[in-house]
């Protein structure tokens, strides 16, 4: 029996599970296909879930998802080898529902998406991976999958794949991933009671608390670390790009075991036992390395559109609404009785411009280069801020001015007064 | 031929942590699994569907979501499910597992005879190897367990012969039909679903039963009640904490290796030597 959906949803992460979900309320007929064993069972996020974009598409998510903590607290530490600065944020706005940042873990949380999509009327299938795109003409006409009469059809494809999306680089829809486009994040899920967690971090209830990490954990490699609480367990992890990797030589668990002996962090993890360790790609080419976002009867959505705002370690977020307006193109076509074909389906792509996806994206279009061309940001401004901390924090007789010519000097001695100009303009365009 | 496939769905066992803290067993985030001896029942019972055509039915008794686990036999090519679930199930020890499932079969029988019941040889969670047997009793039915592959079967002639793994050889086995067999492990290789079987599965409305359409009706007989079994005490053994030890040695030339393993034992058990001594005497 030939087998045809109105729309195949390939990948059962954030991105397809919003597409999936918002088509198969709709009253489409969704067919979803995921390779792992459940869905979520291959993803790995750190992770934070942003309550926002998931609001928009299942409102009342938070008297069912599972969720683990909401965050009140943010922390940023910037890392020497010994010591560290940071700036910590927490508020009682933060304590208040709604809630506005939850951490989750994603295999109970995908796999709670799924349902949704599933009582959508959805049709999922696990265990099945896609092997292919089939073609009719230049037109998308359905998938091939790794099974036996593996042929499925159906007039819209939407590829939620996941980052280094092999499906679309077959089809020939953008290029291979390059190294320098894309982290290797190294991530661990450690076991704690409750009652330490939140002793440890100031926290009770299902309160949490989020640190953001760089400077010398990443040895010199542009990228950086988080540890977040979960309910009854830890994450920590780190993530660089790919090519510096591969240049430092140096193997991504030895820096997440050595980044987990920093003086700052050991203490954090004590009594600490591990669940699972996890290593998984983080596309961070940015705005530039976006590819076509939809052709002839197919669209992609999430990572595999390279749809992460690596600044701001947002991902999800961008997946699902990505996902969502995919979605909504899709149907609002078909009431207009309209082909999906490429002119119409650029529709998608207005709505992507028109939402924070692209615009902050396009903020940041200019750091990806900026980070890689620019190494001192993560070796010697860390060094250089923790020193010039602990010459202001520390009192040992030397007067004040000398302190601060001193710092001054540290900063001009490693950088220059070029050079830290150069810096802050370059940082300052990154940013603008 | 009507068989009837019994599969439980366990916790992943090799997954599952001891809590650091309380010390008990996390259930929490466990990936509940087909108990894999009973893929080795479902896989034969499918090779004699393909040899001579059958209706296979996979029952589980369990939790809502242990349809999963039907659903993926399904998904092989087994052709209904029956999931007998109902909070009054809880906490049933083997007796009371093997009454509920003897009772759901005998519902079963009347929709369609029985020719064979499939058993796994025990689950990975459990481990008792009882309940095949126990429903085999109840229902009256011959029983053949730790069977490594069933040769024939004749409808006609109700028979069937086994090849059964015992110790120091096989012996081949025949008896009568209905028979219930328990499967042993490794005897044969589970199949690839087809596309075709993943979407029977996704889309096979599997049966539901509580416990009166699983034909119970005495309440006393299952769960709790029905379960004279107690659990008294659940603890992990203390680990053995024995240090390894690296033992270094100048070359590495067989006789090195051996003078030196020899020397680093001696020492260590100074009365190693007598003994040995005594024993060559
Ligand atoms: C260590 C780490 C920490 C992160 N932390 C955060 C965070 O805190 N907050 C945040 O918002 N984001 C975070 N991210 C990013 C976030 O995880 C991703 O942006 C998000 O998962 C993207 O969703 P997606 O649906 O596009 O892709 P995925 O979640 O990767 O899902 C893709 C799915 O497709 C399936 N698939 C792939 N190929 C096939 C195929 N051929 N056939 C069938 N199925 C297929 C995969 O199995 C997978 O389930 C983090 C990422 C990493 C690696
Ligand atoms: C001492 C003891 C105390 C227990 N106490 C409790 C308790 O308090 N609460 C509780 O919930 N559980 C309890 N259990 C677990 C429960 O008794 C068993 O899960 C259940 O009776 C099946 O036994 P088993 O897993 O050893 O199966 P086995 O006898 O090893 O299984 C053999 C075969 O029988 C079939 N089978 C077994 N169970 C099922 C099933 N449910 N559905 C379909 N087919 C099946 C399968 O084909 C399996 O391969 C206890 C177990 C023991 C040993």
């Amino acid at each position: 029996m030939r087998e045809k959906f109105d729309a195949i949803v390939v990948g059962a992460g954030p991105a397809g599970n919003a597409a999936a979900y918002t088509m198969a309320s709709a009253g489409m007929s969704v067919l979803q296909i995921e390779r792992g064993e459940t869905p979520g069972s291959k993803n790995v996020q750190g992770a934070i879930l942003y309550a926002d974009a998931l609001e928009r598409i299942i409102p009342d998510f938070r008297d069912e998802a599972p969720l683990e903590r909401y965050l009140i607290e943010q922390r940023f530490w910037m890392l020497s080898d010994d010591a560290y600065v940071g700036s910590t944020y927490r508020s009682e706005a933060f304590n208040r529902p709604p809630y506005n940042r939850y951490t989750i873990v994603r295999a109970q949380f995908d796999k709670w998406f799924s349902k949704k999509v599933q009582e959508a009327g959805g049709l999922v299938i696990c265990e099945t991976t896609v092997r292919e795109l089939m073609f009719d003409g230049d037109r998308v006409a359905g998938v091939r999958t790794d099974r036996e009469g593996g042929a499925i059809y159906a007039d819209l494809v939407v590829l939620a794949d996941g980052v280094n999306s092999t499906l679309a680089v077959k089809a020939g829809f953008h290029p291979e991933l390059k190294p320098k486009d894309v982290a290797l994040a190294v991530k661990e899920t450690l076991f704690l009671a409750p009652e330490v967690i939140e002793q440890r971090f100031n926290l009770k209830g299902e309160e949490g608390v989020a640190i953001e990490m760089g400077g010398n954990i990443t040895q010199g490699m542009v990228g950086t670390g988080f540890l977040y609480t979960n309910r009854e367990t830890l994450t920590i992890g780190v993530g660089c790009l790919l090519s510096d990797f591969a240049q430092q030589k140096i193997p991504p668990y030895v820096l997440l075991e050595q980044m987990k002996t920093h003086p700052a962090i050991r203490p954090l993890l004590e009594g600490t036992e591990l669940k699972e360790y996890v290593a998984h790609l983080i596309p961070e080419g940015g705005y530039n390395a976006i590819p076509k976002l939809y052709g002839n009867g197919w669209m992609i959505v999430g990572d595999s559109a390279g749809l992460v705002n690596s600044v701001h370690r947002e991902g999800s977020n961008l997946a699902m609404t990505s996902g969502r307006l995919a979605g909504e193109t899709v149907i609002e076509l078909r009431a207009a009785g309209k082909a999906l074909n490429t002119a119409n389906l650029a529709l998608y792509k207005r709505k992507m411009d028109e939402s924070f996806v692209m615009k902050d994206l396009k903020k940041y279009r200019r750091l990806p280069d900026v980070l890689h061309k620019n190494p001192q940001f993560f070796t010697a401004y860390p060094e250089l801020l923790n020193g010039a901390m602990h010459q202001i924090v520390s009192v040992d007789g030397t007067d004040k001015k000398s302190k601060e010519r001193e710092v001054r000097r540290s900063f001009g001695q490693r950088r220059g007064l070029f050079g830290l100009m150069g810096d802050a303009f370059k940082l300052w365009r990154a940013f603008e | 031929m009507h068989i009837v496939v019994c599969i439980k769905q366990v916790p992943d066992s090799s997954q599952i942590r001891v809590h650091p803290v309380t010390n008990t067993i996390m259930r929490q985030g466990v990936p509940a699994i087909v108990n894999p001896y009973d893929l080795f029942a479902l896989e034969e019972a499918l090779r004699l569907k393909d040899v001579y055509g059958a209706h296979v039915t996979v029952l589980c008794m369990g939790p809502p979501q242990a349809e999963a686990a039907l659903r993926k036999a399904i998904s092989f090519g087994a052709d209904d499910a029956v999931l007998v679930t109902d909070r009054a199930f809880a906490g049933s020890d083997t007796l009371a597992t093997s009454f509920a499932l003897a009772s759901t079969i005998a519902q079963i029988n009347k929709n369609m005879a029985i020719d064979l019941v499939f058993c796994g040889k025990q689950t990975i969670d459990g481990d008792t190897a009882q309940v095949g047997p126990g429903i085999a009793k109840r229902l009256d039915l011959q029983l053949l367990t730790y069977v490594s592959q069933v040769e024939t079967v004749d409808t006609e002639r109700r028979d069937i012969i086994v090849q059964r793994r015992a110790e120091g050889g096989v012996q081949v086995l025949k008896t009568r039909l209905p028979c219930l067999i328990t499967m042993l492990e490794g005897t044969n290789e589970m199949r690839f679903a087809t596309q075709a079987g993943i979407f029977r599965a996704a889309r096979h409305p599997v049966k539901i039963w509580d416990k009166t359409a699983a034909g119970i009706e005495d309440p006393a007989k299952i769960g709790l009640k029905g379960s004279p079994t107690v659990v008294s005490k659940v603890f992990a053994p203390k680990p053995k904490t024995i240090k390894a030890e690296l033992i270094t040695c100048e070359s590495d030339t067989p006789k090195d290796l051996a003078v030196t393993l020899i020397a680093k034992l001696l020492t260590q058990n100074p009365n190693l030597e007598t003994a040995i001594g005594k024993g060559a005497r």
